[in-house]
């Protein structure tokens, strides 16, 4: 039992080494040249307003350049509630019946 | 429930909160905010006055036919305002691509479809969460 | 590494989300739980709030909210103790 808590112990810190790391690595918060800023998020910037007609560039990515994402989330929220209402009406009408 | 002070703040603090939550979803496409956020806000307001008042209460104000039918219809509205660009020999949901006027930006009719997608959803949101508040709350037989 | 004062706030507001979410697996009674769950969601919204993301601070404050009544209904269904 000992020997396996110190196995435990071995693995965590090792993986936290490996994790700390791994950040330690990461380019600074925000900076321009940072490489998630490429060419898709420069066309956003640049081209958003008059390509949609609209101030909030959140909402003309998420209502028009991935509309479909949006569509399936909404689908899927959809498909939620109504498992939610089969699974506890129909445990309602059993519970009825004992 | 039988406190006063609650039923009072809930009273004076619900059309506050109405309203607060159609703002966020017509001024969507031009503040902070959006659908999804201001349909939660809209479906709390429910949530609360069904908390304080009783869940009998709180059917009486949204009877469940509006409830199914506004989350049914919800989900349908996106992908009709989506075939609007079938129908001008478009892609699925193209917006400026199908020459809709997206109109000044800044003004509340800008956007084209996106402020009518924006509405369809927030609606459908909020149906979402009343919806499930009331199917947890419901009484045990 | 050269930090600004925004940068000193966040560190702050991670910290509360760290003891937060570990405060939350330790607690026994699932009520205080789900109470720690409202702070822990008010703290993430401050945390966009402060990365310049309204958007998302909005959202993320009333969903929050919405998920925690959400689960306060459900303690309230089941037990309220933890096994």
């Amino acid at each position: 039992m000992k020997i396996k808590n110190l196995l435990v112990l071995l693995v965590v810190l090792l993986a936290t080494y490996g994790i700390l790391i791994a950040v330690a690595e990461l380019p600074p918060y925000g900076m321009p040249d940072n490489p998630v800023h490429n060419q898709v998020s420069e066309r956003y910037i640049n081209d958003a307003l008059e390509e949609t007609g609209v101030l909030n560039m959140v909402t003309s990515i998420v209502l028009d350049y991935r509309a479909y994402d949006t569509m399936f989330e909404t689908i899927v929220l959809f498909t939620a509630a109504l498992a939610v209402v089969i699974t506890l009406k129909s445990w309602k009408k059993e519970g009825d019946g004992r | 429930m039988k406190d006063f002070i609650l039923k009072r703040v809930v009273v004076i603090i619900l059309p506050f909160l109405c309203v607060y939550g159609f703002y966020v979803i017509l001024h969507g496409h031009v503040s902070p905010g959006g659908s999804f956020a201001g349909g939660i806000i809209l479906g709390l307001s429910i949530i609360a006055y069904s908390t304080i008042f009783g869940i009998e209460k709180g059917k009486a104000k949204i009877p469940e036919k509006v409830l199914v039918w506004t989350e049914s219809y919800g989900t349908l509205w996106y992908g009709l305002m989506g075939m609007v660009g079938i129908v001008k020999g478009f892609p699925f949901l193209a917006n400026k691509l199908a020459g809709i006027d997206v109109g000044v930006p800044g003004a509340l009719s800008s956007g084209g479809l996106i402020s009518l997608i924006g509405i369809g959803v927030g609606i459908r949101v909020a149906s979402t969460m009343v919806t499930l508040f009331f199917t947890m709350m419901e009484e045990e037989p | 590494m050269n930090f600004i004062a925004a940068d000193y706030e966040i560190m702050v507001l991670l910290l509360i989300l760290v003891v937060a979410s570990l405060a939350m697996y330790f607690i026994k009674d699932l009520m205080h739980a789900v109470i720690v769950f409202g702070a822990y969601s008010l703290m993430m919204a401050l945390v966009w709030l402060l990365m310049n993301t309204p958007d998302l601070a909005i959202t993320e404050a009333a969903a929050g909210i919405c998920t925690t009544v959400l689960m306060m209904v459900v303690v309230f269904r089941t037990s309220r103790k933890e096994e």
